[in-house]
């Protein structure tokens, strides 16, 4: 499987940062899977028209995350074993995208009820290769 | 840095008359990065490149490039380094291919794949004459002759001025191509700020003369940040914020754009008792304007209108 990264100049948020996000996002969607390669540093940097230095950082943040590896002479891979964050790191990424999300929801008005169904419903749309589990296949 | 800098500045000092273009400049530039000289105009960037090209003399102040002192460049040391004037000068009834030929005399090394590479990439044909080109057509023409010598150091003043969306990314373009080869150094000015968040590892920023900053692109980014704060009713009066750039205030609301925003800067805003309180990320151009642009607490002109009878 494949992705394609884009990438917004003038955007709040950097572009290494834009391309470790898409990255990550991608294999939760399940469009990447393990031991799938990404472009190598060169080409996504000719492709985004970006510096490759600032791809290299991302691929950098991604492999110490955990989420890529790098094999010696063959690129970049999607790393079969996943251990990105310990559990309280992982709580104290997701809360601020929870609490966003009830924010905007009750700004909106959307009942808890209701968004608690949609909650339900969304998840279920998403068909994770491992079923939704946790992270250590 | 283990490697001696490409470009080096100490207190390099510039005056026409009595003022000074460039004031106790201090700069350091990596080999192998893309460096983005940034500033507002008349801040002295020219100037600054002129010294380093070796086409103006400093009033005072050290400064060497590629190791050599740029009061004296040898023929040698200029031949690596690939200076790209803010306006183009070409002869209007050359062609094309005549100016790549007619450039090509004055260098030792000259890689015509290169010329021909960067100039159809601007889609320009040879025989075309330089009077009919267009402003990106002659951007694209000058970019072609600065790097088919193949510099290892490219000075490059302002080589977006002026061009359409289309010309500054195959501008951007070529500047990435040019990365290829990891010891490239590529130091260039620009206002075009998308392009210098696509392109550059480094910025250093002029301002009236006087660097105030120089550091990795995404450090700048990050030191810069606002806050924005909300009251009951109005906002108290300000204390003394080290780092301050901007405070914007309203009715019950206060936006404070710091640099250098840390820890400390947070606590002295919590001293403030909001009911809320939260960060505003700032995109480059953004950082870049609160940064550059005028300083102190301002309210929005709007209030001052509706207060008008």
């Amino acid at each position: 499987m494949a992705v394609t990264f884009h990438i917004n100049t003038g955007s709040n948020t950097p572009i290494y940062k834009q391309i470790t996000d898409q990255a990550r996002l991608a294999v939760a969607a399940g469009r990447l899977a393990a031991g799938d390669p990404l472009p190598s540093v060169r080409a996504l940097a000719e492709e985004l028209v970006v510096n490759p230095n600032t791809v290299a950082r991302a691929y950098a943040g991604l492999i110490r995350e955990g989420l890529l590896e790098a094999r010696a002479g063959r690129g970049v891979f999607i790393t079969r074993k996943r251990k990105i964050y310990s559990r309280a790191e992982g709580w104290r990424r997701l809360e601020p995208l929870l609490d966003a999300l009830i924010g905007e929801a009750m700004v909106l008005d959307f009942t808890r009820e209701e968004l608690r169904k949609a909650f339900e419903e969304k998840l279920g749309q998403w068909k994770h290769p491992k079923g939704g589990d946790r992270n250590d296949e | 840095m283990n490697e001696p800098s490409v470009i080096q500045t100490r207190g390099l000092t510039k005056y026409f008359g009595g003022k000074p273009a460039v004031y106790e400049l201090n700069l350091d530039v990596p080999r192998g990065c893309v460096f983005a000289f940034l500033g507002r105009n008349g801040s002295g960037k020219t100037t600054t490149i002129r010294m380093l090209a070796g086409l103006e003399q400093p009033t005072r102040g050290a400064g060497s490039i590629l190791g050599c002192d740029i009061r004296a460049l040898t023929p040698d040391i200029r031949a690596r380094i690939g200076y790209l004037a803010e306006e183009h000068q070409l002869y209007g009834w050359m062609s094309v291919q005549d100016c790549g030929e007619f450039q090509a005399k004055f260098f030792a090394k000259w890689n015509g794949r290169i010329f021909r590479g960067i100039a159809g990439h601007f889609a320009l044909k040879p025989a075309a004459r330089v009077k009919d080109l267009s402003r990106g057509e002659r951007a694209g023409l000058c970019l072609a002759l600065t790097l088919a010598p193949e510099p290892e150091l490219l000075l490059l003043d302002d080589p977006g001025l002026g061009l359409d969306p289309v010309a500054r990314r195959a501008l951007v373009e070529s500047m990435i191509y040019l990365t290829r080869k990891s010891d490239r150094t590529i130091f260039f000015s620009s206002h075009q700020l998308a392009d210098v968040e696509r392109v550059a590892d480094y910025m250093a920023v002029l301002d009236q003369s006087v660097l105030r900053a120089c550091c990795p692109l995404e450090k700048f980014q990050e030191s810069v940040r606002q806050a924005r704060l909300r009251f009951s009713g109005a906002p108290p009066a300000l204390p003394k914020i080290p780092g301050l750039l901007q405070a914007l205030r309203t009715e019950n609301e206060l936006r404070v754009t710091c640099a250098n925003y840390d820890g400390e800067t947070e606590k002295i805003l919590r001293a403030l008792a909001p009911l809320e309180m939260e960060p505003v990320p700032l995109g480059l151009e953004d950082a870049f304007i609160s940064y550059l642009g005028e300083r102190g607490e301002k309210s929005f002109i709007l209030s001052e209108l509706e207060a008008q009878p």
